[in-house]
């Protein structure tokens, strides 16, 4: 459904993604982990074609989306910061955004009558919190029940009824059968969502199965230690990498 | 794109700087209509007044309109809409926002009180100027990653233009007053899209003649139909190329 193929990106000289590759298919619900600064919402904001890559090429449903905007009607996006137009309105946020996508008339308005949105059509988008922002991003991403999910740390900054509401909506469309992708530092939640574990670190993919494979290869019961001893293995690596680059020096 | 369009100018036609700009010229219109009854008197003042301020508001303003939206750029980026649509609705709006202040602002006085048509080159030639320093804001704003640095720019431009470019057009003719330098002046004014403005304004008043040979030549070249076909081409294409060139670095940059 997705695929990225040995992408490249440099932010002046930081490289922030390394000869990248990935696979997702529909159907499946990937974890996207990695350290802070280790690529995660770099590579999301290349699929959405808002960063450009330096090499290489992404197809979505087998078309390189290079050049081409018509794709992203079928990816739902939730942004780790939604940032809106302050004196833009709920409402006519909405409105907008149906505007945008003229064709498709059936919403799916689960998430806006969960969060009661409704109610605070009238409020600007700048008077709002930080959580209500969140709920907001959350209903858009769903609203024109997209196959591809993307959520960018979903549940950071949601009350924990908002959280569980969210959770159960991203089940649900789960087993409908889409496509979803998830970045988060929060374990549970990745374990609970998720069957598919992909690790960045250093713009590099260290690990890409699915979770039981995790959990075998770390000899781990269960998720966060497992997804731990994967982190110290990166670190460990490293270690040596620098180690050996060394005596190669000397 | 109309719909970008729409969300745009509905967003920029609210805000508060919009109506600040509109009531400001006609401030000045009226005042400068107040103290003369001449009606060449009444241009040329505006005109002075209207060529250091129309590139310094449209400069700055389109800088800080860019920095200000850019939420709502990456919103519409992770929508199913193309890049350069997106583009062209920011700057549209922008150009349209402060055309329509120009055209307010100075068009209601001169529609109570009569115009010539130097008043209605000056409209012109306010709207062109809006539109060339909108291009050069956003193209500042483009290449940078921080509102100072692109308002810092983008003021540069407006000095360059107003102040500097003129300081050294006079110190050549200064030191080169030996010379013909009427076809090379006109060729340095070419360059330059502010006194392009300027001049086009002058050819249509009557003090050209204070201008001595050149002015005579000046005179002769903008009256042919020649002189204005060129004059109304260059203009064109200062309005095209820093808008062209602004958008196709938005068309690859990283947000």
């Amino acid at each position: 459904m997705i695929s990225v193929k040995n992408i490249s990106k440099k932010f002046g000289k930081l490289q922030v993604l390394k000869d990248f590759n990935l696979e997702f298919q529909l159907g499946n619900s990937y974890a996207l982990m990695g350290p802070n600064g280790s690529g995660k919402t770099t590579i999301i904001k290349t699929i959405l074609g808002m960063v450009m890559p330096d090499s290489g090429e992404i197809l979505v449903k087998g078309q390189p989306i290079k050049g081409s905007h018509s794709y992203r009607q079928d990816i739902g996006y939730m942004p780790q910061i939604g940032r809106y137009p302050s004196n833009m309105k709920i409402g006519q946020l909405f409105s907008m955004m149906k505007d945008m996508r003229p064709e498709i008339k059936n919403y799916d308005l689960d998430l806006v009558e969960a969060f009661e949105l409704d109610q605070m059509k009238d409020k600007a988008m700048g008077t709002l919190s930080g959580g209500t922002r969140q709920k907001v991003s959350a209903a858009l991403a769903f609203l024109f029940s997209p196959d591809i999910l993307i959520l960018d740390e979903p549940t950071a900054g949601l009350d924990p009824i908002a959280v569980e509401i969210l959770k159960a909506k991203i089940k649900k469309e789960r087993i409908a059968g889409k496509l979803i992708l998830i970045t988060s530092h929060i374990m549970s939640d990745l374990e609970e969502l998720t069957n598919q574990a992909v690790y960045i670190f250093e713009g590099e993919v260290y690990f890409n199965d699915t979770i039981e494979s995790l959990k075998e290869i770390t000899g781990e019961d269960r998720f966060s230690p497992a997804i731990a001893k994967l982190m110290q293995w990166t670190l460990k690596k490293k270690a040596t990498k620098r180690e050996m680059s060394h005596v190669e020096t000397t | 794109m109309l719909k970008l369009l729409k969300y745009a100018l509905y967003d920029i036609l609210k805000s508060r700087f919009a109506m600040i700009y509109t009531v400001f010229m006609i401030l000045v219109a009226v005042s400068i209509y107040q103290v003369s009854d001449d009606l060449s008197k009444v241009s040329l003042s505006l005109m002075n007044i209207m060529i250091m301020i129309v590139p310094l508001i449209s400069a700055v303003f389109a800088t800080t309109h860019f920095y200000n939206n850019l939420e709502f750029i990456e919103l519409m980026l992770a929508q199913p809409v193309k890049r350069s649509h997106v583009f062209l609705s920011q700057l549209l709006a922008v150009i349209l926002m402060l055309s329509l202040s120009i055209l307010i602002g100075f068009g209601l006085p001169m529609l109570l009180w009569g115009a010539d048509s130097s008043l209605v080159t000056l409209l012109g030639v306010g709207v062109i100027l809006s539109a060339v320093f909108a291009g050069f804001a956003f193209l500042a704003s483009v290449l940078t990653r921080d509102k100072a640095k692109a308002i810092g720019i983008s003021l540069g431009l407006w000095i360059y233009f107003s102040l500097v470019y003129d300081g050294f057009v006079l110190y050549l003719i200064y030191s080169f007053a030996d010379y013909p330098l009427e076809k090379v002046t006109l060729g340095l004014v070419m360059l330059n899209p502010v006194d392009l403005g300027r001049i086009l304004m002058l050819m249509q008043l009557d003090i050209s003649a204070l201008m001595g040979y050149t002015g005579a030549f000046f005179q002769q070249f903008f009256n042919s139909s020649m002189g204005i076909l060129v004059a109304g081409g260059t203009l064109f294409i200062w309005v095209l190329w820093p808008n062209l060139l602004a958008m196709r670095v938005f068309k690859k940059r990283d947000f």
